[in-house]
């Protein structure tokens, strides 16, 4: 608390407003130092928590993927190097999965952004019950993924559901790989659009309303202020919301667990990894397993940042004074 | 109605027709599972959207188990202290990684990427290990900690993107002023980062009480078990009976509390984000 950089010359009051002109004042080496102290100070709470809680155990996931390790016959561990991911990347059930987990990002995604772009542009602008919007909006986006996978399974299951009811008898839904599927993602979507809707709406809330009037008064019609000013200004925001939307796609699991539990071909690599971990109890290829997955997850990520320049948070060079 | 042809009539009109849709998809899924667990347990499985016939009795089994209850205890305990400690931290973090200079800043963010991409499966047999080592297996800090860290990516990088927004004039004012780096940033810059400390805050909070598989991979008794994971369990015990009555009310007890906060956060996350106090 007790940081004291410049010796404060109480030149009156703090006022809003910047005056331009004094830009150009050299920094004091004194505040560049104070400014180094209390970046360290506020970063390093996190930084302990995320080495202590992560660091050892992401090591020890990469070292188990390198052991022959079942749990059935611990005393029988060995090195055994990349056996494991041979084991998996030659067998059908992994591409079988990555398929799978593949489509489900792309697709809901895909369909998520457009409706959370709908969603927040209408949360932003609308005239009629824009708060009943905006609270109801937060309820599947709040409600747990188990509790909102057990709705769909149950409006889906023959006799039992309302959905159901809808098709013909005998349909079992969620039984056929392309229909379960179909729920799979709808559940994904419906879940997680309202996650979308509310990053993109924090960013669509920095978009000036004069620049929006300005450019209404010189013709602009409604598709051009989004084209040309609102989602240029939104960048930031939406490539946060689809960087993190993909990247928690890729590791669908709770929706999956419930709804089918990975039968008739639906389970993803998350799936995957979890049947080897728990159920097989093989540590070795499930690791393994899992550095696959974080692999293509850092994939994905590059090719947003490559790709889409997405920054990553502080890595741009213009965000100092 | 809009027989006049107003422009703003049509207008409202659409925005109206908009909402109901959203409305009516944000709800139906949520009233579905609400029906099912006052149906009894003869129409249960008669697949009508509005029970034909209501009970309780659902609710009152429910309560009876206080392995549930207890697990909703521990779930609002649990995802609340987690909230408050990741906004915190993740809040500093996020302003020194967006506004300072300092030593390691970009090892900080590259290693908070790299954890937010981490699939948590992987992470769940090395942790259940070492918190039975260190005693932490089966205890709240047992489940806050991973809770904290792997909410502290998404906070980090969403507020350090909120950061890098704000009108930064501003706290320069402010320092040429004669205020400390600290000083402006608790006097100016709380403020202006407010909303997007709130939107923070709820995304981290509805991380912690969604979570399901930390929550089964480091609990074994009532004393942490959380309620997705006592909903999960409860799926298992009653495989004779028709249990879909029950997980329906199970399902909608966890929905409740999580409304409740949504209702009370709502007001200041509208307030938040329409205030203005961004515009230049």
């Amino acid at each position: 608390m007790s940081i004291e950089s410049a010796p404060a010359p109480t030149t009156g009051s703090t006022q809003v407003g910047a005056p331009q002109g004094r830009k150009g004042k050299p920094v004091r080496s004194e505040g560049k130092r104070a400014e180094r102290r209390l970046g360290l100070l506020l970063a390093a709470p996190a930084a302990i928590i995320i080495v202590g809680v992560t660091a050892y155990p992401i090591l020890y996931a990469i070292w188990l993927s390198l052991l022959r390790y079942d749990l059935r016959f611990p005393a029988d561990q060995a090195f055994v190097g990349l056996a494991n991911y041979a084991t998996v990347l030659t067998s059908g059930y992994w591409w079988s999965a990555f398929g799978v987990t593949m489509l489900i990002t792309i697709v809901s995604v895909a369909i998520e952004f457009v409706l959370g772009l709908a969603l927040a542009l209408l949360m932003h602008r609308t005239l009629v019950a824009r708060g009943l919007v905006r609270t109801v909006i937060l309820i599947p986006y709040g409600i747990v993924t188990v509790v909102a996978a057990f709705s769909w399974q149950f409006a889906w299951t023959p006799d039992k559901g309302y959905l159901a009811a809808l098709l013909p008898d005998g349909s079992a839904p969620l039984t056929d790989f392309a229909s379960a599927m179909a729920i799979i993602i709808v559940a994904e979507v419906w879940k997680t659009t309202p996650f979308m809707a509310l990053l993109l709406l924090a960013g669509l809330a920095l978009v000036p309303d004069d620049l929006l009037k300005a450019a209404q008064v010189d013709g602009a019609g409604a598709w051009q202020r989004l084209t040309q000013i609102i989602l240029p200004m939104m960048k930031p925001a939406i490539l946060v919301a689809l960087l993190f939307r993909t990247l928690d796609a890729f590791r669908v699991f709770d929706n999956i667990y419930i709804l089918t539990q990975g039968s008739n071909g639906t389970g993803s690599v998350s799936m995957l990894g979890y049947n080897n971990l728990f159920k097989a109890f093989n540590l070795g290829i499930g690791s393994a397993i899992s550095v696959l997955i974080f692999l293509c997850v850092g994939l994905i990520a590059i090719l947003f940042i490559k790709l889409f320049g997405a920054s990553a948070p502080g890595s741009e060079p213009t965000g100092r004074r | 109605m809009a027989t006049t042809g107003s422009e703003d009539t049509r207008t409202r009109m659409w925005w109206g027709i908009a909402g109901l849709v959203v409305i009516l998809y944000a709800l139906i899924p949520v009233l579905w599972i609400v029906s099912l667990s006052f149906k009894t347990t003869d129409t249960v499985t008669d697949g009508n959207f509005i029970p034909r016939s209501w009970t309780l009795d659902n609710y009152a089994q429910i309560f009876s188990l206080d392995i549930f209850t207890s697990a909703l205890v521990n779930s609002i305990g649990i995802a609340i202290i987690s909230t408050v400690l990741a906004v915190v931290i993740g809040t500093m973090a996020a302003y020194a990684i967006a506004r300072l200079d300092f030593p390691g800043k970009k090892t900080l963010v590259g290693v908070s990427l790299l954890i937010a991409m981490f699939p948590q499966i992987s992470l769940v047999s090395p942790l259940f290990d070492i918190e039975r080592a260190i005693g932490l297996f089966d205890t709240w800090p047992g489940l806050i900690l991973p809770y904290i860290t792997f909410a502290l990516p998404l906070a980090i990088y969403t507020l350090s993107a909120f950061f890098r927004e704000i009108p930064w004039e501003l706290e320069k004012a402010a320092k040429m002023d004669g205020a400390t780096p600290l000083q402006a940033f608790r006097s100016v810059i709380v403020p202006l980062a407010a909303p997007g400390v709130f939107t923070t805050a709820i995304l981290v909070f509805i991380f912690c009480w969604n979570d399901f598989l930390f929550a089964v991979s480091l609990t074994s008794t009532q004393r942490s078990q959380t309620a997705t994971v006592a909903i999960a369990n409860f799926t298992g015990a009653s495989q004779f009976a028709e249990p879909t009555g029950s997980i329906a009310a199970a399902a909608v007890l966890l929905t409740i509390p999580i409304i409740i906060f949504v209702l009370l956060f709502q007001r200041r996350i509208v307030a938040g984000l329409t205030s203005g106090a961004v515009k230049g």
